[in-house]
């Protein structure tokens, strides 16, 4: 980083922020005793919410940076990932320890029976060899295979989202907005451009 | 179904509304949007305008004690998380958006299957004898409370209608109208909510009909001006501001049952043994407490089991 690259400073400030802000502010909830009639599911409900924002977050950096031709997207990106990998451990702390009480048998119970929580867990286990791997230290072991292992947070990303549709009663609104995100996330991956033209392209003859 | 887009900070402020209170809402819509500085705002300024308007005392004739003496859930809870989806699909909506009910004038029809249908006056009912039963209510998304229910015992006021032999069921309904419940105009429910039980169930002593809590007249998103409260089923069959009431030879639908069949059964007994397929049953958060609790067969009113001799609990759930 130079002394003064203003650019990225900013973006670093904004990841920081995106991530760090709802803390203090769930802190500040916390001190004052403002986490309504069922404070757990609040706690939950935050913690989840804020995971799956980070989520998103993290993979609109790629897209952001075909956008604007600018680095500094995928130079906050890695943070922005820790980000998401903390909400997603606190989310998971705090069903281990209020629903579940830390009991392994019905966590395992759970797992089993309960659709969604295999879905969440299974989104936690992606990323955490993600979150293990993150510093430069691994990035230069693992070299190349980073970047396939780190291809991880697409399918975490895809089960987190899951995991909110399927424990929602009837009211979907919300779910599918995130899922409408995710989507167009990834869609905006896939090389359509190339697609279209190699089926537009006359067809050669046997 | 209708997917609503909404513009990024609606979304923002949708996804983190578990919270019931109003002025916490307008706290956090505020952190959401300008960030640190929502924090450093003078946040005792807010919710002056919140005071909802007095509820009416009501005149109990007898109290009953039917919780096994377990600590009274606050007012406070009780009235700010609630399931009513007429009138938003979070705990925190409700409270918030149900003024627009209004419950006066109201009347309830009484028809069907009965040699005496009639209609009404929720004023008449409020002018009887009331007394106030104290009693455990446990949701199916297992989370529980208990509250001081007042009203009068459902089984003597159907009574009155004389109900034929052929009235094997009750069917009951909620008011539908979008201009006071402006949420019903998403497609989430099969709008008018209803709700049934069997007649026996009905006529059980401890099936009830609230018109009020904790000694005054309910708020409406308690299901104003009166409500079913059954003890010993998921709060779901406890069907909210009733306009009419049908006597009738077959099972009625119910409203969620016909969304998820699988999930919601007609009977929907507590039953800390059958799951529901998404969830477990066997334990309930109390509010108010941290730690899950055991749920107890039929919610802890076991005197209803003889209702069910022989029925295969499993299949009928």
């Amino acid at each position: 980083m130079k002394p003064f690259d203003r650019p990225l400073l900013a973006a670093r400030v904004a990841a920081w922020s995106l991530g760090g802000i709802p803390l203090l502010h769930l802190a500040y909830l916390v001190w004052q005793g403002h986490l309504g009639a069922n404070p757990v599911e609040f706690l939950e409900h935050y913690c989840g919410d804020w995971a799956l924002r980070l989520l998103l977050a993290t993979l609109a950096m790629t897209p952001l940076r075909r956008l604007t031709s600018r680095s500094e997207p995928i130079r906050v990106r890695r943070l922005l990932g820790l980000w998401a990998f903390f909400w997603v451990c606190l989310h998971f702390a705090i069903y281990l320890t209020f629903d579940l009480e830390w009991s392994a048998v019905e966590l395992a119970k759970d797992l089993i029976k309960r659709t969604y929580i295999t879905l969440g867990f299974a989104a936690w286990l992606m990323l955490l060899p993600l979150a293990l791997t993150s510093t430069r230290g691994w990035q230069r072991r693992l070299r190349r295979r980073w970047a396939q292992l780190h291809k991880l947070i697409y399918p975490a990303a895809v089960l987190g989202v899951l995991h909110y549709i399927w424990l929602v009663k009837a009211d979907l609104r919300e779910p599918l907005m995130y899922l409408a995100i995710l989507l167009l996330l990834l869609g905006m991956r896939v090389p359509w451009r190339g697609i279209l033209r190699a089926r537009s392209l006359p067809r050669r003859a046997p | 179904m209708l997917i609503r887009i909404l513009p990024p900070h609606a979304l923002r402020e949708s996804d983190v509304t578990p919270e019931p209170m109003y002025l916490d809402r307008r706290r956090f819509l505020a952190g959401m949007g300008i960030g640190v500085a929502a924090l450093s705002l003078p946040l005792t300024a807010c919710g002056a305008n919140d005071k909802p308007a007095p509820l009416a005392a009501l005149k109990l004739a007898k109290r009953s004690e039917q919780a096994g003496g377990e600590k009274l859930t606050e007012f406070e809870t009780v009235s700010t998380y609630n399931n009513y989806y007429e009138f938003g699909t979070d705990k925190s909506d409700p409270s918030r958006n149900a003024h627009t009910l209004r419950t006066r004038p109201w009347t309830i029809k009484v028809d069907g299957e009965c040699e005496a249908p009639g209609t009404v006056d929720i004023d008449t009912l409020l002018a009887g004898t009331l007394e106030e039963r104290i009693y455990r209510h446990r949701c199916v998304e297992a989370w529980s409370i208990v509250v001081p229910w007042d009203g009068f015992a459902l089984g003597p006021f159907l009574k009155r209608f004389k109900p034929t032999s052929k009235a094997r069921y009750v069917a009951f309904e909620t008011l539908y109208d979008r201009k006071q419940m402006p949420d019903t105009r998403f497609g989430v429910l099969d709008w008018p909510y209803v709700e049934g039980l069997r007649i026996d169930e009905a006529m059980h002593p401890l099936a009830f009909v609230s018109v009020g809590m904790y000694g005054k007249v309910l708020p409406n998103q308690d299901g104003a001006p009166l409500r079913l409260t059954i003890p010993w089923k998921y709060g779901y069959k406890s069907i909210k501001s009733i306009v009419r009431i049908r006597f009738v030879e077959r099972q009625p639908p119910t409203t969620w049952n016909k969304m998820a069949a699988n999930e919601y059964g007609f009977y929907s007994n507590v039953n800390p043994n059958v799951d529901h397929p998404r969830w477990s049953q066997a334990k309930e958060r109390r509010l108010g407490e941290l730690f899950k609790r055991d749920t107890l067969m039929f919610n802890g009113y076991p005197e209803v089991a003889s209702l069910y001799a022989g029925m295969d609990l499993k299949r009928y759930y």
